[in-house]
């Protein structure tokens, strides 16, 4: 029998339900720091904005943002308020020394012709082959895409962060995903906040895993085989 | 005669604009986008428009009151659905405006296609998705690209920081946004400028939008830095 096809009928064990793992800003603060000086980097809205403020003043990571902007700095203050400087989300932000700025179509050649090292998404689910699904839950009603399908298939490297499980308990790791595709087969990582896990050609490898769980907790947790590290 | 693009009044620049123009209407967010000109829009009364935005107007104003007054046939965007979308919302649901969803870079790139001559395009976005359903898809050395078509607009609307009686454009930080493509890609392009300068004051280095592009200038003042407007 194997652990995949059980795990994704199989409800967490009792004991997995108490163990809450990392905080977002932990998640954050681990992502962060496998980011070297030097790297060209996108972070999409919600958990990966955290990521900004978790990456040292003094190590040298270029944030771009897409409606143009390369060298974002953290959120305005009162003391340094411009509202005509916002970024993807539209929140007033600070540009850095040596930022610059450029138009949408240039922004997005820049995405889409490869030239950052990275780019960091939530997302709702991701499955073992590398396919993700971060843009909306349904087709029901009318959804939003923005950049997510451009930074996807453009970046160098694709990360996700995002919650294990949904907050009913379900695995987001998946042998496939269930809800509209972002992109197929393009995720490298996802951090959670029980797990560091990478997507290989054979499916998700255990990077590392939250000191609280066990690994047949975690394995119950996911909805696709994890395999340990050799 | 002296070259002048710069027109007297907000009626002069909308003059000519016909029923059932496409017009791209620059913007991102409450930033740069060109407020006065879609009012006048309004005023001038052209109907059964194509719009092409990154988004579909909120609050009542603005883009959402073109589209309130019945204007609009369809709405091409990259994300129509945010905080405030009530108009977009409401004729959706009363099924009174078509929508056609698009990628934000490939958004920008099919303007950039139309301003450079270029009648269609591969790209990885989106391929294998909801978005890229029934598209051309080609392969090229291993990777699946889908087909995109140029956009062509009879009518841009676009907002510059400078702008002299030549039509030269520059552009203040997250306002440039759409701005410089959607100015390529239309046979009328009309923009509003925060101010007016002389010629030669924006040297050939500082010219973000060369006047070739530029048909209008209408001289719209509201601020230094402006209040992003809703």
């Amino acid at each position: 029998m194997s652990v995949a096809s059980t795990a994704t009928a199989a409800k967490p064990a009792p004991e997995a339900n108490n163990v809450k793992g990392w905080s977002r800003q932990q998640m954050a603060q681990r992502l962060a720091d496998d980011i070297p000086e030097g790297w060209y980097v996108n972070l999409g809205i919600g958990i990966p904005l955290l990521v900004g403020n978790a990456i040292p003043d003094d190590r040298e990571v270029v944030l771009q943002s897409e409606n143009g902007i390369l060298g974002m700095g953290p959120l305005q203050t009162k003391d340094n308020l411009d509202t005509w400087i916002v970024n993807a989300g539209k929140q007033n932000v600070t540009l850095k020394t040596g930022a610059s700025i450029v138009s949408h179509s240039d922004s997005f050649a820049m995405i889409r012709g490869g030239h950052l090292d990275l780019c960091v998404l939530g997302s709702f689910e991701v499955a073992q082959n590398g396919d993700f699904a971060n843009w909306t839950t349904s087709l029901k009603s009318v959804p939003a895409v923005g950049g997510a399908m451009d930074l996807a298939v453009g970046a160098k490297r694709i990360w996700l962060i995002m919650e294990h499980t949904s907050k009913d308990g379900k695995p987001r790791l998946l042998e496939q995903c269930t809800m509209p595709l972002t992109a197929p087969s393009v995720v490298k990582r996802v951090y959670t906040n029980l797990a560091v896990v990478d997507i290989s050609e054979r499916g998700f490898e255990l990077v590392e895993m939250n000191p609280e769980i066990t690994f047949e907790a975690l394995q119950a947790r996911t909805g696709g085989k994890l395999h340990r590290p050799s | 005669m002296a070259i002048n693009k710069i027109v007297q009044n907000l009626a002069d620049a909308m003059a000519g604009i016909k029923d059932g123009s496409t017009v791209l209407v620059g913007g991102f967010g409450a930033v740069g986008q060109p407020n006065q000109l879609i009012d006048a829009l309004t005023e001038q009364g052209a109907t059964d428009l194509t719009i092409v935005a990154n988004n579909a107007g909120t609050g009542r104003a603005g883009l959402a009151g073109l589209m309130a007054a019945g204007r609009v046939r369809k709405i091409i965007c990259s994300f129509p659905r945010s905080a405030g979308s009530v108009v977009f919302e409401e004729l959706q649901a009363a099924g009174k405006l078509e929508l056609e969803l698009v990628a934000q870079g490939t958004l920008a790139e099919r303007m950039r296609a139309a301003g450079a001559g270029v009648p269609a395009f591969y790209t990885a976005t989106a391929y294998g998705t909801y978005i890229g359903e029934g598209k051309e898809v080609r392969e090229f050395k291993g990777r699946k690209y889908i087909l995109e078509e140029a956009i062509k607009a009879d009518v841009a609307l676009i907002e510059a920081w400078q702008a002299d009686r030549w039509g030269n454009l520059r552009y203040r930080t997250s306002g440039r946004n759409f701005n410089p493509v959607m100015a390529t890609a239309a046979d009328l392009t009309i923009c509003q400028t925060q101010h007016v300068v002389e010629l030669g004051e924006l040297g050939p280095d500082d010219v973000h939008t060369p006047g070739v592009y530029v048909d209008r200038v209408v001289h719209i003042p509201y601020g230094d830095p402006p209040p992003a407007q809703p």
